[in-house]
């Protein structure tokens, strides 16, 4: 069954169009990965889904229902949570607040809910009461996927969320989302490194100027000469 | 001894309680709305002005008259609000400033209109000081009633802040207005929310100033500049900051009166509001965040 669907999307900023004809799918259970070049709209993909720039052609389709430039206070209670890449948590709010805070829309009590993460999340369950701002990089990250699982989302979007770490940490996100998705949450995340994304995706789309340009398995991609050479030659 | 605390230090703490409270608010106004809300010391003035009324309506006494008109001010900082300020919620910071100025000016004009603009006592005749540790500390009960509503609104708004999930969300709101909209964070609510806030704080500090000395339409204003040097001492955004920034303000303009050196005062009384602006001038030179990191823009 299919999650979220872009169809034939075209999006930009006011007048400037950034995608051009994009079409992405997430299915149950899937960790789909959207990598390309950098300026690619990779991010901008993301941000379609969410609201947050004007899709002009083509729609957005949560389930069964059209979503197409929701406002993002919507597609939070529709069960999409988003985690932006930067400013990502509310650093003079505590881990526990922050989580407290993603449960916003929630009417219900959460607090089973914030027992699971912190399972899920040990090292949160010893900082709770530290302002997030306080915890390293890695931390963070992991912070603000808490707080956007508080939700039990249908879908979680990730916009890169290895930027900027050390390689060690790099690694435990991957782990994370991982663990994250074998709870059954669909995960469409975008990347930059490309080869270890690829490495625990279930599928891929490489974008490049806005428009798709290679779609497969992440072991069909790694395999694949051209993607070999524009992102994971050099990359090292 | 007993006279530097009497005369001096026990003064100082209830205009640094009163300051405080004003600062509170136009903290977490900055905070949330992101702009230096000049009218703030004119809802101050009007909320001891609606007090009036109804103490002169009911015969209640001034504290609980405040509450009531907590009420109103609130009511009414909503309706301002939503003429004054929405329109402008995505516009430049200064055009929030601008219209919170003219906003200021109204509200005097309106008062003046109503009221007149002669000074006029809220609590009527002449308060004996009460006498503890055998006379040696001694001060009327007002200053006693001003202390303790302070602090009791202090727990409150501290309890709001970080007990209660709408105070919780005011803190996102202020910490990050992107990811609170991205969190689903009802951002206007929380708008709303912080004007009741900051109206029933102002009227809080307006009720004691006029308690404290007498109603007049010039209180709000001349609130403004140490209720400013109170929020940026403690940092602009962080209202408990504002707290801290309004006791020390206060504290310091009444002992730059105290003779230090020889027997005259070391500043002379009518200048002491100048360690307001000079404790404000000194902050944004050395240290524009503020004693407890707040937003520098």
């Amino acid at each position: 069954m299919t999650v979220l669907a872009l169809e034939h999307i075209d999006a930009g900023y006011g007048d400037t169009a950034i995608l051009h004809d994009i079409s992405l799918q997430v299915e149950r259970g899937e960790i789909v990965v959207v990598i390309g070049p950098n300026g690619a709209g990779k991010s901008t993909a993301l941000k379609s889904v969410f609201g947050l720039l004007n899709i002009t052609a083509g729609r957005v389709v949560l389930e069964e229902s059209e979503i197409t430039n929701t406002p993002p206070e919507q597609v939070v209670r529709l069960g999409v949570c988003y985690v932006p890449q930067t400013g990502n948590v509310f650093v003079n709010l505590s881990v526990q607040e922050n989580l407290e805070m993603g449960a916003f829309v929630r009417s219900d009590d959460f607090r089973p809910r914030l027992d699971e993460i912190y399972a899920m999340f040990p090292d949160l369950a010893e900082k709770r009461r530290q302002p997030a701002g306080s915890l390293s990089g890695g931390q963070r990250q992991m912070v603000a996927m808490g707080k956007a699982l508080m939700l039990e989302p249908k879908i979680l979007l990730l916009d890169e969320p290895t930027a900027g770490l050390s390689p060690k940490y790099r690694g435990e996100i991957f782990q994370t989302v991982k663990a994250i998705n074998a709870t059954g949450v669909p995960i469409l995340m975008v990347e930059q490194n490309a080869k270890q994304a690829l490495g625990i995706a279930d599928r891929a789309y490489v974008l490049v100027d806005g428009e798709n340009r290679h779609t497969g398995t992440g072991p069909e991609l790694l395999a694949d000469q051209e993607v070999a050479r524009m992102f994971l030659g050099a990359k090292g | 001894m007993w006279e530097f605390v009497n005369f001096y230090f026990i003064p100082g703490l209830v205009l640094g309680c009163i300051y405080a409270l004003g600062a509170l608010g136009i903290s977490l106004t900055f905070g949330i709305l992101r702009f230096a809300n000049f009218a703030h010391g004119e809802i101050m003035m009007l909320g001891a002005y609606f007090t009036f009324t109804i103490m002169g309506l009911t015969g209640w006494h001034p504290l609980v008259a405040a509450l009531p008109s907590m009420a109103l001010a609130a009511l009414l900082m909503l309706y301002l609000d939503r003429q004054f300020f929405r329109p402008f919620r995505d516009s430049p910071t200064i055009m929030l400033v601008i219209a919170s100025f003219g906003l200021m000016l109204m509200i005097r004009s309106a008062v003046w209109v109503f009221y007149g603009t002669q000074s006029k006592p809220l609590l009527r005749g002449f308060q004996r000081p009460t006498q503890y540790l055998d006379g040696a500390i001694q001060f009327p009960d007002k200053h006693l009633w001003i202390f303790l509503t302070t602090i009791v609104i202090m727990l409150a708004i501290w309890y709001l802040l970080t007990r209660t999930k709408i105070g919780k969300a005011m803190r996102a709101v202020s910490d990050s207005p992107e990811l609170a909209k991205l969190t689903g964070i009802p951002v206007e609510t929380v708008i709303r929310a912080t004007w009741i806030v900051a109206a029933c704080s102002a009227v809080a500090a307006g009720v004691l100033l006029a308690i404290d000395s007498q109603l007049d339409s010039l209180m709000g204003f001349k609130m403004l500049l140490p209720m400013f040097a109170s929020a940026i001492l403690g940092g602009i955004g962080r209202p408990f900051g504002a707290v801290l920034g309004g006791l020390v303000i206060g504290v310091a303009e009444e002992l730059s009166a105290y003779p230090w050196i020889g027997v005259e005062p070391l500043l002379n009384p009518a200048y002491k509001t100048g360690m307001a602006f000079a404790i404000m001038v000194v902050m944004l030179i050395w240290r524009p965040s503020g004693l407890f990191k707040g937003r520098v823009f």
